[in-house]
């Protein structure tokens, strides 16, 4: 299937999910808000180039922004993921191996464990960046922190259970395919 | 300056980050009304000053569609006012105070309960008036009604447990005790059931002094009506040749085409009264016929 193509089936997936079932659903605890949509991002294509990324994390931001009335708030931490991303996926595979022989990043492309440390590293800076614009106050910082360590384990909860539920069949990439 | 274009083109990607990062605490700033709150807290005083400047101007365009919404809202409210819902009510009940004289002698005689008119016409020869007090709250026929200011009004002909018909002084059958105030001679007052605004006061003798302007009240000699009550003034003097009467019209003091808050009067001895009135003349009628 086209990479465009399925990119966008699985932008419009989540994003889908996100809005109509995780953001639905009583928030956990009065406060904690299950996010999983920026699994978008983590999944685009190794090949795709770092300005696009930037502009393509903006948009997924900023459309489920509009969904929950707050522009800007999911752009600002989609673009930051998009922008780290490439020096984590840098720092996790070593250079000479096998980054290039899966098309995205998946437990089976960067082995189990550095896959998970990438998705912790991002899904940790996004919720932090989210939770600090939607407080925009340290008031209590120890509020801050609980909702940001919260959030950030109920994410990789859901985002593990979804790697282990839908395996993506990826092909392993010669140079003669 | 080909420097700065190869330092521009080679961290063109945390340049793309930073203006998509700007671009999204702006869109933040802009359309979430905490975050500006927040913002504006920050920046100084002068762009507070100068926001709310503006936004004094800005308001001026806005007017007339804030207009338009204060006056849908009060015409949303207008239906929700009191007037539009009638209630009964049992706060006029009165009580016998077991003491009904006080040291100088005096006694009630007449009592008050206040009513809203909930029917009213004037452009019948047989106007009635109904009000929102009835038999449950201790009306009973023949007491008086006076609007608001003090005019005479008419008299209770009929009560149901909550409400209660008077016979407005603009029915033909109506007969009011009246004197003038300038002389004090009784007279009676009717309507002629054509103008709505003028009664008739007859049986004014021509010897008594009647000019135009005169108050009429309502007299002393009356069961029903307390004495003193305005009925109205003296709008033409007209005499009647055959009887030797006066004929007045009198233009009402109440207003009846507006009629809304009426106090109902009670004459706390209107039965003794009337009860001897009639013992009175079932005596004389039987009396024998040859005195002595």
């Amino acid at each position: 299937m086209n990479d465009f193509l399925k990119n966008t089936i699985r932008f419009a997936l989540f994003i889908f999910v996100q809005v109509y079932v995780l953001d639905k659903i009583p928030h956990l605890h009065k406060f904690i808000t299950p996010y999983i949509y920026y699994l978008f991002i983590l999944w685009l294509p190794f090949s795709i180039s770092r300005q696009w990324l930037l502009i393509t994390g903006f948009f997924t931001g900023l459309t489920l922004d509009y969904f929950s009335m707050t522009p800007g708030l999911h752009a600002a931490a989609c673009t930051l993921v998009a922008y780290v991303r490439p020096f984590i996926i840098n720092i996790l595979t070593p250079r000479d191996s096998s980054e290039f022989n899966y098309k995205e990043p998946s437990p089976l492309a960067m082995q189990w464990t550095p896959y998970a440390v990438y998705v912790f590293i991002l899904t940790l800076l996004h919720h932090g960046y989210l939770v600090l614009l939607e407080w925009l106050s340290f008031g209590s910082f120890l509020d801050f922190l609980i909702k940001v360590v919260a959030t950030t384990g109920i994410s990789l909860l859901l985002i593990f259970t979804v790697e282990l539920l839908f395996p993506r069949k990826l092909r392993f990439r010669t140079n003669t395919a | 300056m080909r420097n700065v274009f190869l330092f521009l083109s080679r961290y063109r990607t945390f340049f793309t980050f930073l203006l998509l990062q700007v671009v999204a605490l702006w869109f933040l700033v802009s359309y979430n009304r905490f975050h500006r709150a927040k913002f504006l807290g920050i920046a100084n005083e002068v762009t507070g000053r100068v926001n709310s400047q503006y936004n004094r101007v800005e308001d001026y365009f806005t007017l007339k569609e804030e207009n338009r919404r204060i006056h849908r809202y009060n015409d949303s409210l207008l239906n929700l006012l009191k007037n539009n819902f009638a209630k009964h009510d049992t706060t006029g009940q009165f009580l016998q105070d077991s003491v009904p004289f006080d040291t100088l002698g005096h006694y009630r005689r007449y009592y008050a309960r206040p009513a809203t008119v909930v029917y009213n016409t004037v452009n019948s020869q047989k106007n009635f008036i109904q009000v929102n007090r009835g038999s449950s709250q201790g009306i009973k026929d023949n007491m008086a009604v006076i609007s608001s200011d003090g005019a005479v009004v008419g008299v209770v002909v009929n009560t149901s447990p909550n409400f209660a018909q008077v016979m407005s002084l603009l029915h033909v059958q109506n007969s009011v005790s009246a004197s003038l105030k300038r002389s004090g001679d009784f007279g009676t007052a009717e309507w002629d059931g054509k103008d709505p605004r003028f009664l008739v006061l007859k049986k004014i003798p021509k010897t008594v002094e009647v000019k135009n302007g005169d108050s009429v009240l309502s007299s002393p000699v009356s069961f029903n009506y307390p004495p003193g009550y305005l009925i109205g003034t003296v709008a033409e003097v007209k005499l009647d040749n055959t009887t030797g009467m006066y004929q007045l019209r009198i233009r009402t003091a109440a207003n009846f085409t507006n009629l809304q808050q009426v106090h109902i009067l009670e004459n706390l001895d209107y039965a003794e009264q009337t009860t001897l009135n009639q013992e009175t003349k079932k005596k004389i009628e039987t009396a024998p016929k040859n005195p002595k």
